[in-house]
């Protein structure tokens, strides 16, 4: 017999009293009241206390946030479906010579990665209860490796993509797309259960939420 | 050909790290001589103890959430092989291959195979409580391949060689002090200068793994969480690891227990509310990486999964027993649990420490295995861990239930009685009926008499030596309640239906 | 109101004067207690170290005594006692197949409260001082004993009557929530975890500076008071119910010859 059949078998034979699977009582909260402004407070309020950058403009202004963002930095990656607005804050010259794209298509190797400074990406939804945003591999936000290996991590939310809490959030998401949920920069508490920020993904997480 | 044919007979229980090789007293009264690990871990548990209730005192609805989870879990217990076969086809169907793995050998087997497969000697993991159940890495390394630990306290255990002993926080039982040292005498390249501050060890961590992260072509990973309806998998995790090892690698396997499954997205909802609060007491980690088969261009190419029982369909046909497979190893009943906050997790032998393992790690591998029958009993019943865990498993039910599995599986078996045995006999005889248990208390005054003077006992033999090693017995009474009682009311009692010329012989 | 007491065994042998106290209570509010001679035991000690077979014959006494007998509410000084014949009775009753006694075991089940769950839930008292005459002027700490806490859910009942003793001074215990380290044969079979909970425990009493220690629970009371006169201190405990029968005319004696004690309170 077969692992599988042997298993599955063992499985039947361990339920031959036939539990009853019992109905699932959702009287947990599906929704939350919260308006736009109180969403973006509260989201704003999560991300700081994990330690990441929150800053709050029109949409007008994520270009120059962006780019003000990205003053330091050396190098930094994109998505090629990344909004190409975004972008124009940066002095064209040196911008373009600090860019790298990324796409399924034509990606980077990990040592390329490796050796960019940040990357802006934009991303699918975000939750405002928990501070968590979640990147679901849209053009806008490209391969998992990109906004994993540069050291900075500079993400836009769109305030409409802001749910209040998570049964919301997960709703406007499809599931099977490759997804990463970020909850501040990378975290551990792993000696003697002092938080500390900045292990192995991006030691520095900014948001930028556009209104 | 029927069905019934083939059908195993059970249970078949688990093999691996399940198992405590030295009874729970015995390895309780070592751990507790280590005055430095006690400190340790009552500083750790108790601070996580504090950020859980205060994330869980913020949501208004937890107690729902956790009356959705258990039944959640629950419903897949009952729906086990359906589920399984559902989440076969459609993780299938997504490119990935699945592995079935009887037992703790079969899956370190197939592992290694699939390794070798690849030309590849070296592999990162990321934090797994099924591989560590299996013992992976030691199987590995006996076929010439070296697994690395990627989470840090993973890899501080592992520089160590040491065993872990929390199920979310392995290296609880080491202070600051303890890592510096380790990261100074096995770290390759470590800097002398290293501080003990944890900001400083984990960019030490940092700088040893990133060229590993970068240059690795294999992972192996567990998971939190299996979706039935779409084939999707979930790591649950903070540093970051989890994602380096989920993403960068060209192939990536998964150790899983088929109990891991929850029916459909729609559940997700519920357990990533759960678990984050309950573990790390934040309100959700930093990272959670979801995936669904392979993706073309993003992540790994050659994904697979092994399915492993091990003792869980053993667990599984345990009707009182079956809902501590509900776990979702968030770690919260030992973090609050009185016992393990003094012992630590290694006095449990099994991968699986506190309340918890002391269900689990008897019910995966009967109770009758090694010293597996002491777990049961490391337990003051408290109920704490009741309380804290977000799937509602009543662990203390459990205890006792498998307890009493424990006590039934020696009767007749030993030539004489134990002390616990004959006493319990005499207790039953003497404690159901008012009658004989006034009689007894007429021997009280006797009781005063070993008191002596001091009015106390200080020395008992046999079993209840344990009691008096730290604690005495008050002297007992001139006259128990029940002869003051039939003093005072002379007249027949007549609630005292079955014996009701008790009142009488009560009388001194 | 007609009152049955469950003394509990332990009260009964050890600690009769908890239970004396308990009567005091119900007759100072006016109530008719009774006191069903049949009884003995929860058997909590058997089903929780596991010999199920042998707490069959407990379970059915205590179910005999209290099913026959004629009384409006059952009452025990005792919030594990009263968790047992709640929940583990009618347990006990199908492990050994008895539908009868399942049956019988829950309706005594459904009866039967805990001392101060009946007091504030049934006879509503609010307020000790007022409606019980309880005068206690000493400094006392309060331990919630755990299956009060977590299984009966007692809230803070308990807390709530202490506090409108008169005359008392309630200092609040460290890590309350904690176990005493009893746990029934825990105590014996794990005598070494069992011992470092209770050194915590009473560590946590001393900050108090309280010159005693009471609680709902005579069995974890005797494992904290027997590590107290242990360790040599000065702290005693005591029982809530006597706390509440105690008034300025009959005071409780705080360091009687049943109390495991070595010496006076010295505030």
């Amino acid at each position: 017999m077969s692992a599988r059949e042997e298993i599955l078998g063992r499985i039947r034979t361990a339920l031959k009293d036939n539990p009853e699977a019992p109905q699932i009582p959702r009287q947990y909260r599906q929704t939350s009241p919260l308006d736009e402004s109180a969403l973006i407070e509260l989201l704003v309020d999560r991300l700081i206390d994990y330690k990441a950058q929150v800053s709050v403009v029109d949409a007008a202004g994520v270009p120059a946030r962006i780019a003000e963002l990205l003053a330091g930095a050396q190098s930094y990656v994109v998505p090629t479906g990344v909004d190409a607005g975004w972008l124009t804050g940066l002095d064209h010259e040196s911008g373009e010579r600090r860019r790298h794209l990324d796409s399924t298509a034509a990606p980077l190797s990990v040592a390329e990665l490796d050796g960019i400074d940040a990357v802006v990406t934009g991303s699918a939804v975000a939750v405002a209860e928990t501070g968590t945003i979640i990147l679901d591999g849209s053009p806008n936000q490209g391969r998992r490796a990109i906004s994993l290996v540069p050291d900075h991590h500079i993400c836009v939310v769109n305030a409409a993509d802001i749910a209040g809490i998570l049964p919301e959030a997960l709703r406007r998401i499809d599931g099977t797309r490759p997804l990463t949920m970020i909850s501040g920069p990378s975290a551990t508490s792993d000696i003697e259960l002092e938080r500390v920020e900045g292990v192995h993904g991006p030691r520095k997480l900014d948001v930028i939420i556009a209104r | 050909m029927s069905t019934f044919l083939g059908m195993p007979s059970l249970p078949v229980y688990g093999t691996g790290n399940l198992f405590a090789s030295e009874s729970f007293p015995t390895a309780a009264h070592r751990e507790l001589g280590n005055a430095q690990l006690r400190a340790n871990l009552g500083h750790a548990t108790h601070t996580i103890r504090d950020k859980r209730l205060k994330m869980v005192a913020e949501l208004p609805d937890w107690e729902q959430l956790r009356d959705a989870g258990s039944a959640i879990k629950e419903s897949v217990m009952a729906r086990l092989p359906e589920l399984l076969e559902q989440f076969e086809e459609n993780f299938t169907a997504r490119g990935g291959v699945i592995h079935w793995a009887r037992d703790a050998d079969e899956a370190n087997a197939i592992v290694a195979g699939l390794v070798r497969d690849t030309g590849e000697t070296e592999v990162v993991k990321v934090k797994s409580m099924a591989t560590q159940e299996i013992g992976l890495n030691e199987y590995l390394e006996e076929q010439g391949i070296t697994a690395f630990e990627t989470d840090l306290a993973e890899l501080i255990v592992q520089l160590d060689h040491d065993k872990p002993s929390h199920i979310l926080v392995p290296a609880i039982h080491k202070n600051r002090t303890e890592i510096r040292d380790i990261f100074l005498r096995e770290m390759p390249g470590a800097d002398p200068q290293l501080t003990d501050d944890p900001a400083v060890l984990a960019m030490a961590a940092r700088a040893h793994l990133r060229r590993k992260f970068l240059s690795a072509k294999v992972a192996v990973s567990g998971a939190n969480f299996a979706l039935a309806d779409s084939g999707t998998l979930a790591v649950v995790e903070s540093e970051g690891n989890g994602r380096m090892c989920l993403t960068l690698p060209e192939t990536l396997i998964t150790v899983m227990g088929v109990e891991k499954l929850l029916p459909s997205w729609q559940d997700l909802e519920v357990f990533m509310q759960l678990l984050p609060r309950s573990s790390t007491g934040e309100r959700m980690n930093p990272y959670t990486s979801l995936w669904t088969g392979v993706t073309e261009g993003d992540g790994p190419q050659n994904m697979h999964l092994v399915l492993l029982d091990n003792g869980r369909s053993a667990a599984l046909a345990d009707e009182m027993g079956r809902s501590a497979l509900h776990c979702i190893r968030c770690s919260a009943c030992m973090n609050v649990c009185p016992v393990y906050e003094r012992t630590g997790g290694h006095a449990y032998g099994s991968t699986y420490p506190g309340p918890i393992g002391a269900i689990l790690s008897p019910l995966m591998t009967g109770i009758q295995a090694e010293e597996n029958n002491s777990l049961p009993y490391a337990s003051s019943l408290c109920g704490a861990c009741y309380d804290a865990c977000p799937v509602k498993i009543n662990i203390p039910d459990i205890l006792v239930h498998l307890r009493s599995v424990d006590v039934d599986s020696k009767r007749g078996k030993k030539k004489l009685p134990s002390q616990m045995d004959a006493g319990m006999k005499a207790a039953s005889w003497a404690l159901s009926s008012g009658k004989r248990l006034g009689m007894i208390e007429k021997g009280l005054p006797l009781g005063r008499l070993v008191a002596g003077p001091d009015k106390k006992i200080t020395k008992l033999p046999g079993i209840a030596a344990g009691w008096t090693q730290s604690r005495d017995i008050p002297a007992p009474p001139r006259e128990s309640f029940r002869s003051w009682w039939a003093k005072e009311h002379r007249k027949p009692d007549t609630s005292s239906a079955p014996e009701p010329s008790q009142d009488k012989e009560d009388q001194p | 109101m007609r009152i049955a007491l469950f003394a509990t065994c332990i009260v009964d042998a050890m600690y009769p004067a908890t239970a004396r106290a308990t009567v005091k209570i119900l007759e100072r509010l006016g109530h008719e207690v009774v006191f069903p001679s049949g009884q003995a035991c929860c058997g909590q000690m058997h089903v929780n170290s596991g010999y199920l077979k042998e707490a069959v014959p407990v379970v059915a006494n205590h179910v005999a005594a209290f099913d026959t007998a004629d009384y409006d509410v059952a009452v025990a000084p005792s919030g594990s006692c009263v968790a047992s014949v709640k929940h583990q009775h009618p347990m006990v009753a199908r492990s050994c197949g008895d539908k009868a006694l399942e049956a019988r075991a829950a309706a005594v089940g459904a009866k039967t409260y805990e001392l101060s769950e009946l007091l504030v839930d049934v006879l509503g008292v609010t307020d000790a001082g007022a409606q019980l005459g309880s005068f206690f002027p000493h400094r006392v700490t309060y331990h919630p004993s755990c299956h009060g806490m977590r299984l009966l859910r007692l809230g803070d009942r308990q807390a709530q009557l202490l506090r409108s003793v008169q005359g008392i001074d309630l200092a609040d215990l460290p890590e309350a929530d904690q176990c005493c380290g009893f746990g029934g044969t825990f105590s014996m079979k794990n005598a070494d975890v069992s011992s470092a909970m209770l050194e915590d425990k009473t560590a946590n009493i001393a900050a108090t500076g309280a010159e005693l220690c009471t609680g709902g629970d005579a069995s974890c009371l005797m494992h904290i008071g027997g590590g107290l006169s242990r360790q040599g201190s000065a702290v005693t405990t005591l029982h809530l119910a006597e706390i509440l029968a105690s008034t300025a005319e009959e005071p409780a004696s705080v360091s009687g010859e049943v109390r495991v004690s070595t010496g006076k309170a010295t505030r």
